[in-house]
């Protein structure tokens, strides 16, 4: 995916501006922040809950080395094979070679985010390889030619009747309109696509250590669809989804779900443990996992380590005021709201995303639901860090900041310029009070007055009323 | 009880009756107040755009300057949480460490310092009329401030606290992410609007400048002239007129 998230602002701008998104993300809000509430409500433990995962999620990232190669031991163990990409391309390069090894034509997907990070469906498409999303989201994004822009609900900013518009097109059928008639024809469509494919390509929520398992939660059944019926199965993850045990994995299970749609449980929650067996009825003949590192390494050992451990919830972009009024596109890349406001400029590089450490109030409601503890709003205040170090931002802005930081570590020229600023900021508010335009800060005035100051600083009248 | 009155730099410029309400209010909860002079920002401006240096410099200003007291209390949620969450970050494994640590151990949000440190009973304000309470971020999630405004304002005969929907929902300030973003922050303040104006309240309070200048430029820029916007200090002291 072409990475824009450069142009946060301008992106933004335009979510702000659509009114179909603006309907779309209202609707979804309500329904996310509920749901969760309500499933954690019921379980009662959430605060021990998330202290465990992210003991969990810390120790098995001190230890990456060790658990990623007892899952490789594992794996190899049950029949499959594992494989390690270091970047996007190798990604790519790996799976043209199992698609070349196994005459492969056609390939299903289930849903997941990191074969968007690599791009993987135009890999295969420019290798003359069919790629059918299978996800009803993500299958309508693919017709559609657009990314996803929620990492749980990637079409979240569609509406009904856009689907239906654009499944009357494609399918060539007879123009729907209740959301079941559209799911029953997603499904007459993707059915035969299923029974055809060569290769089942899939994400992995976690993938277990002690038993070379790659686990995935679906609520469609697609994913179990897709990662049985074709002759070869490719889990592609990161490598900082591997947990040491099953027992692990069902903690974060527990999160995870609630978490991100308020499910208990979803519909699926598949456990693949290498190729089919002589005794199973079915699965696939291979079985190989991909681990792709793709910047995630680089952070291991600094300030910005917890963010790996994100389990890809999306409770933080439900959560955040930012995301839930400017929609996921405004981000530009693969992962938005907070997780993705950290993990892409850790990614993509921070002057390909400078705008987005700041795409964010601070307010700390992200940080608040986050399941694993991720301080989200410091590691963005560390990106912000970072870019300064690295002078990423207009230098007037440096100077401005430069300059307050001169002043108020100089109480007596600092009363003499409040002072000032007081009066004339006053004067200018006039009757009213308030100042409907100022220069340098129009971002403020575009859309808000600005309550005039009282006239006279604490300061001052502090003074006057000792002296008297 | 020496309790330090750290104005803060917004109000000193921009309200500074908000400081005088505080300095009211800590009085009548029996504390021996004092302000120290050469006091001016808690640094949080800088350390939000990533210059650490220049709020370790402030910090380091303003723990000298409240070095004797026994208490810190400040009208503003946000630099409450600056100093109290934010400094002993910035001074990890560092020398002045302990000096850091004691004062974001005394440091508190001014109706968390009524509420639960001061007990304060009995409130001199007298506002009458309906009010909906605005959450601030810092002051509600990094010092879980949220029922001790309430509690004070319930001790006020003639205020009615109206809890609208998403009180705990940024309005979008966030410092210069209001300039910076101005955009998407006047539609965080639209939804706060929209939600003061469904509440029906008179007045919307908070503890937090920021969030007050934020609100009322948005409510005045949109014609409503009659809704106030109030800092909780000010409704607690009585002290709600120019």
């Amino acid at each position: 995916m072409q990475v824009a998230s450069g142009r946060f602002k301008q992106r933004a701008h335009d979510g702000l501006e659509n009114p179909v998104l603006r309907n779309a993300l209202l609707k979804s809000q309500g329904k996310f922040v509920v749901t969760r509430q309500q499933a954690f409500d019921e379980l009662g433990n959430l605060g021990e809950l998330r202290a465990a995962a992210a003991a969990v999620r810390d120790h098995t990232l001190e230890r990456l080395d060790t658990y990623l190669t007892r899952f490789e031991t594992e794996v190899r163990k049950a029949g499959g094979e594992v494989l390690w990409a270091q970047t996007a391309e190798d990604v790519q390069r790996l799976l043209h070679d199992i698609c070349a090894r196994h005459g492969v034509r056609l390939a299903v997907k289930s849903k997941s985010m990191v074969t968007e990070e690599c791009e993987v469906n135009q890999a295969l498409e420019t290798a003359g390889i069919e790629v059918v999303e299978t996800d009803l989201g993500e299958y309508i994004l693919q017709l559609a030619n657009e990314p996803p822009s929620h990492i749980v609900a990637p079409v979240v900013h569609k509406t009904k009747e856009e689907v239906a518009a654009l499944f009357e097109r494609h399918h060539g059928r007879p123009r729907l309109h209740d959301i079941p008639a559209l799911c029953r024809e997603a499904r007459e469509v993707l059915r035969p696509k299923f029974l055809a494919a060569d290769l089942g390509i899939s994400g992995a929520n976690f993938i277990i250590a002690e038993t070379g398992t790659a686990l995935i939660v679906t609520n469609e059944g697609n994913g179990r669809l897709a990662t049985t019926l074709p002759r070869v199965h490719v889990a592609i993850t990161g490598i900082e989804k591997v947990v040491p045990t099953l027992e692990d994995a069902a903690l974060l299970l527990r999160l995870l779900t609630r978490s991100a749609t308020g499910q208990p449980i979803t519909n699926y929650v598949s456990l693949l443990t290498g190729p089919k067996r002589a005794s199973d009825p079915d699965g696939p003949e291979h079985f190989y996992v991909i681990l792709v590192d793709n910047g995630r390494s680089k952070l291991l050992g600094g300030e910005l380590q917890p963010i790996l451990r994100c389990i890809r919830c999306g409770a933080c972009m439900n959560h955040c005021p930012v995301y839930q009024n400017v929609g996921g596109h405004a981000y530009g890349w693969v992962y938005p709201g907070p997780m993705g406001a950290v993990l892409t400029p850790s990614f993509v590089g921070l002057e390909n995303a400078r705008d987005l450490p700041d795409a964010s109030t601070l307010c700390g409601a992200c940080a608040a639901v986050c399941p694993v503890n991720i301080p989200l709003p410091d590691m963005l205040r560390q990106l912000r860090v970072q870019r300064m170090e690295k002078r990423l931002r207009p230098w007037t802005e440096r100077a401005a900041l430069k300059l307050w930081s001169w002043l108020a570590a100089r109480p007596h020229i600092y009363g003499i310029a409040t002072a000032l600023a007081a009066r004339l900021l006053h004067c200018f508010g006039g009757k009213t009070g308030l100042l409907h335009r100022l220069p340098f800060a129009s971002g403020w005035t575009d859309g808000r007055d600005l309550p005039a100051p009282q006239g006279h600083t604490f300061r001052e009248l502090y003074k006057q009323e000792r002296q008297t | 009880m020496r309790v330090g009155l750290f104005v803060t730099c917004l109000v000193d410029l921009m309200r500074p009756r908000i400081g005088f309400a505080a300095l009211k209010l800590l009085r009548a909860a029996g504390a021996d107040v004092v302000v120290p002079r050469a006091q001016t920002c808690c640094g949080q401006p800088g350390y939000n755009a990533g210059d650490n240096a220049g709020a370790r410099n402030l910090a380091l200003k303003l723990a000298r300057e409240f070095a004797d007291c026994d208490y810190v209390v400040t009208p503003s949620g946000s630099c409450a949480g600056m100093i109290r969450v934010h400094y002993p970050a910035l001074f990890r494994e560092d020398a002045h460490a302990g000096d850091i640590g004691r004062l974001a151990e005394k440091t508190c949000e001014l109706t968390d310092f009524l509420a639960r440190v001061a007990r304060l009973e009995r409130v001199p304000g007298d506002f009458t009329g309906t009010l909906a309470y605005h959450d601030s971020c810092s002051g509600l999630r990094e010092l879980g401030v949220k029922t001790q405004p309430r509690a004070l304002l319930a001790r006020m005969p003639g205020v009615r606290l109206i809890e609208m929907a998403e009180s705990e929902t940024c309005c979008g300030f966030g410092g210069t992410f209001s300039v910076k973003f101005g955009d998407i922050a006047t539609r965080m303040a639209d939804n706060k609007c929209q939600n003061i104006k469904a509440s029906g309240a008179d007045a919307v309070a908070a503890g937090d400048l920021g969030c007050l200048l934020h609100i009322e430029g948005r409510l005045r820029r949109l014609g409503d002239t009659q809704t106030r916007v109030l800092h909780v200090a000010e409704v607690l002291a009585g002290a709600t007129e120019n």
